[in-house]
């Protein structure tokens, strides 16, 4: 029976190995070729040019921009996420009237399209019309036309992206740490009641560690959302102002299709390579070390 | 009350105050988009109006608008095409491997398993820019089929995953079973698997049907012209003339594109955890 | 003065349905080992998580240490308790979860290492302080979850059957070291078990429970020999004690008690002819299935359990003559089902 089961494997797997590879493997070398060459959409021919491209992306304050916002973005946003997502989540732990429709409504944001979200959002911030500047106006908080521009000004631009972000990813990363928080035996938190543990430190010294596996699944998959993301940037902001919420991907859009710099675009999406490289680590090590359990 | 009386009420009542914040903050922008769906024009850009209520009589025009004067239905119509195409490949391409994968014991198995996951790790923001020349050399440049072409490379590897776990929770021995009674392995897994398996493969063509309509990057950077673009896309970018949003519309077709999405994802929510949480620690 | 103390205790989950325990009165002994017994469903491990603060009583009061407890959180009960489950702490060395209860009640950290120390050195278990419990087999996880439970030195000790995940062989010589144990250190104890074995060798007194109410309340001795009604005289003993149904009366008697014509010399005896259907040969004794000759119950199964010492040679399809003595007969309300005072009745 094992070498028919290899035969079946070898037999049927290596048809979508192979669209696989063709569609992803390919294009990823291709991404190296052209970030080594001149390429542009009206003349996509091949001349090596070296480092060229790096050199140029890494002097330009845009490029450094991009990359520091990259970071920065992911990593606030994956700390709000994880900590609203264990707040939501232990809320939404025992059974209630209306969860259901209460977890339909918590869900919305990571279910619609991207795009259409961000459109809403961008609506929301608007610099004139803004729901948000309204309310403010309303409690006194600023005077009318005195309310500032969410995504006109950098600072507040940068957060209004984070916002959204996290507001795609804490539905998201509840519904996982729910399926974490579940998973605990009843008996344990119980157990350590008796013991005298009172409702923080059953929190925080047992639930949280017995879920940590699910937490980083979580925040592995929500860095990835996060950094690799560029339809938020380009729908909210289109990278301004001033660059201020230009991130690598949305960056590299704006270079490469736009700019018609296909070397340069390249050469700037490649640098999500590392980061992506480590979260593969990680994930494996997770992996690995739920097997041994 | 006793001490312990209240002791009680303060855990249930954080909780439902966390719950309320959340729910508002989360779902907040729909109930927004539901409201300036059928809010007057007058009414909307209006700045010392209430925006949370009906200031003029609610009107049908920005529907009007949606449906009669802009592509909106032409888009849902592509989207709904290339949706069922990619399934139809997806689910041709992603069965049998994830079968053959589950069935597959040893290192092998698991060395495949964890390659299709890491394959999952590639961006279409990494890839987007050689796949657009390739899109272009093949000629499919600002049709659907350059979309249909791409969409199974990332659809294919998560319905593999999800039917993975799926496949390995059918036992062995009722193929075994069926084998001894007369079966080939073939006919053992289109008749026996195939039928055991339907809320998986369900649960497949939901989520890629979902993923295809969420998507954004490919379609913005393959399909120019308007008419062959989708909705994610199409949306934000054609419902704006010049520099003018119609907000009324494009609230409302972020609405009804994002509600019927939502509920089918929603009833499908259970399984789609259990295979992302099983996959990804196995 | 009683330790733990429980009266007219009653659970009830859903409004209107029958209790899951019902006006329960126990009362404990120093030091003693109780044992709650019952089949699944009697409310015996109900009983023990109300009195341990994890289930809320409907009516009635708990008293621990002469206290009512019935408004304190578990912790403030004084209590320990090991679960059928040990509810060890996977991510934490056996060593933190036994100092887990010290650092929960803020003692001191200085004091943690000696008290661990201590604990572990009663249960056997000082080589094993930095492994965590995934490495662990069951019978030293049993051990790891006492010397959690006896660190804080409670009041009382709750087990919720503790031996039931062990497999068959492991549960003996488990058992034997609960009660060398206990006798180490003789707290109180709440046992809960559905296995009357357990509760006949554990059990200094036997709590039988059946649908949520107290049968009785006895010794090992007491609730076998003298049971208070037909539940507790079937559910004790194995294989259970044989009833006769009469008009008004209920007669029982044990296997053992169903011997050879002449194995029981003189005293006061009732004469049966028994015909033997099935032999079971198990070693130390043989177990004989089969009905009484003659009269009303020849369709009825009844059982008799000869020790090796008595003379064999039954085969299935004989009749013979067997007997039991007057005084191992007993006698249960056929109302009631309750016990009453021996009363003449013709046999068949």
């Amino acid at each position: 029976m094992a070498v028919e089961n290899r035969r079946l494997g070898f037999d049927v797997f290596p048809r979508s190995g192979f669209y696989i590879v063709l569609l992803i493997g390919g294009p990823l070398v291709l991404a190296v070729m052209y970030a080594f060459s001149d390429a542009r959409i009206g003349n996509p021919g091949f001349h090596y040019v070296g480092l060229e491209n790096f050199r140029s992306i890494l002097q330009s304050p845009s490029f450094r921009a991009a990359l520091r916002n990259s970071v920065v973005f992911t990593v606030v946003a994956q700390i709000i996420v994880i900590v609203c997502s264990t707040m939501l989540s232990i809320a939404l732990e025992k059974p209630f009237q209306g969860r259901k429709f209460t977890r339909f409504l918590i869900l919305l944001p990571w279910v619609a399209p991207i795009s259409l979200g961000a459109i809403g959002w961008k609506w929301i911030l608007d610099s004139i019309y803004s729901v948000i500047t309204w309310v403010l106006i309303w409690l006194h908080v600023y005077k009318p036309y005195g309310a500032p521009m969410w995504l006109g000004e950098p600072k507040l631009a940068m957060a209004s992206v984070i916002l959204v972000h996290c507001w795609r990813l804490i539905p998201f990363s509840t519904v996982i740490m729910l399926a974490g928080l579940t998973a605990i035996p009843k008996d344990i938190p119980e157990a350590a009641a008796i013991d005298g543990a009172g409702f923080w430190r059953i929190l925080f010294r047992i639930n949280i560690p017995m879920m940590a596996p699910i937490i980083s699944v979580a925040v592995l998959f929500g860095t990835i959302f996060t950094f690799t993301d560029m339809t938020v940037v380009y729908i909210l902001t289109a990278g301004g102002p001033f660059d201020s919420t230009q991130t690598l991907p949305s960056l590299a859009f704006a270079t490469g299709i736009q700019g018609s710099d296909l070397a340069a675009g390249a050469a700037m999406s490649l640098f999500l390579i590392p980061v992506l490289v480590l979260i593969a680590y990680f994930m494996l090590r997770a992996a690995h070390r739920a097997e041994v359990t | 009350m006793t001490r312990r009386d209240w002791r009680k009420l303060g855990p249930g009542a954080a909780k439902f105050a966390t719950l309320a914040t959340f729910v508002v903050l989360l779902a907040f922008p729909f109930y927004w988009m539901l409201i300036a769906t059928f809010k007057q024009n007058i009414d909307l850009y209006t700045v010392e109006n209430n925006p949370f209520k009906f200031n003029l009589p609610p009107t049908l025009d920005h529907l009007k608008l949606l449906f009669f004067e802009t592509r909106y239905v032409r888009w849902l119509g592509n989207t709904a095409l290339v949706g069922v195409i990619v399934v139809i490949i997806t689910l041709l391409l992603a069965v049998p491997a994830a079968y053959s994968l589950a069935r597959l014991t040893g290192r092998w198995g698991q060395r495949m398993g964890i390659a299709i996951f890491l394959t999952y790790l590639i961006p279409p923001t990494l890839l987007f820019i050689p796949l657009s020349r390739v899109v272009a050399v093949l000629g499919l440049q600002d049709t659907i089929w350059s979309v249909v072409l791409v969409y199974p490379s990332f659809t294919v590897p998560f319905s593999i995953w999800l039917l993975m776990g799926f496949f390995k929770s059918i036992p062995k021995e009722l193929e075994d079973a069926a084998m001894v009674d007369g079966l080939t392995r073939f006919g053992a897994f289109v008749k026996l698997v195939i039928p055991i398996s339907t809320s998986g493969i369900l649960t497949v063509v939901i989520f890629t049907f979902t993923l295809v309509t969420q998507e954004f990057v490919y379609a913005l950077t393959f399909i120019s012209p308007e008419s062959q673009q989708m909705v994610g896309v199409g949306i934000p970018i054609f419902l704006v003339r010049g520099d003018v949003y119609f907000w009324g519309s494009l609230m409302a077709a972020c609405l009804i594109t994002s509600v019927p999405i939502a509920l089918l994802y929603n009833t499908f929510l259970d399984r789609f955890i259990a295979g992302f949480t099983v996959g990804a620690v196995k | 003065m009683a330790v733990v103390e429980t009266r007219n205790l009653t659970k009830v989950f859903k409004q209107g349905d029958l209790g899951a325990v019902n006006n329960v009165n126990i009362e404990t002994r120093e030091g003693e080992f109780l044992v709650l017994l019952g089949p699944s469903g009697s409310g015996k491990t109900t009983l023990l998580r109300m009195i341990a603060g994890l289930e809320t009583p409907t009516t009635g009061e708990i008293r621990i240490g002469g206290e009512v407890v019935n408004e304190r959180s578990p912790r403030e009960r004084g209590i320990a308790m090991v679960f059928q489950s040990y509810a060890l702490y996977p991510h934490l060395s056996v060593y933190e979860n036994i100092a887990f209860p010290l650092k929960a009640q803020k003692i001191p950290k200085n004091q943690h290492k000696q008290k661990v120390e201590w604990a572990a050195g009663l249960l056997g278990i000082q080589s094993l302080l930095q492994r965590k419990p995934r490495q662990l087999s069951g019978g030293e996880r049993q051990r790891v979850a006492l010397a959690r439970a006896i660190v804080r030195e409670p009041r009382v000790f709750l087990l919720d059957e503790p031996l039931s995940n062990l497999d068959a062989k492991l549960r003996a010589s488990a058992r034997e070291e609960l009660e060398q144990f206990h006798d180490r250190i003789k707290t109180t104890t709440i046992y809960v078990t559905h296995d009357q074995v357990e509760a006949m060798a554990l059990g200094d007194r036997i709590v039988v429970l059946h649908k949520g109410e107290v049968r009785q309340i006895g010794t090992p001795e007491e609730v076998y020999d003298q049971p208070a009604d037909t539940f507790v005289a079937t559910f004790l003993g194995s294989p259970p004690m044989n009833l006769l149904e009469f008009p008004d009366i209920i007669v029982g008697f044990r296997p053992e008690s169903l011997v050879p014509e002449g194995v029981v010399p003189g005293a006061a005896q009732v004469k049966l002819r028994f015909r033997v259907n099935y032999v079971e040969y198990l070693g130390a004794e043989h177990v004989l299935y089969g009905s009484l000759e003659g009269g009303n119950f020849e369709s009825k199964e009844i059982v008799a359990r000869l020790s090796w010492t008595m003379p064999t040679g039954y085969k299935a399809g004989g009749v013979y003559d067997f007997a039991i003595a007057q005084i191992d007969l007993r006698f249960f309300d056929r109302k009631t089902e309750k016990r009453t005072q021996p009363r003449p009745f013709t046999w068949q």
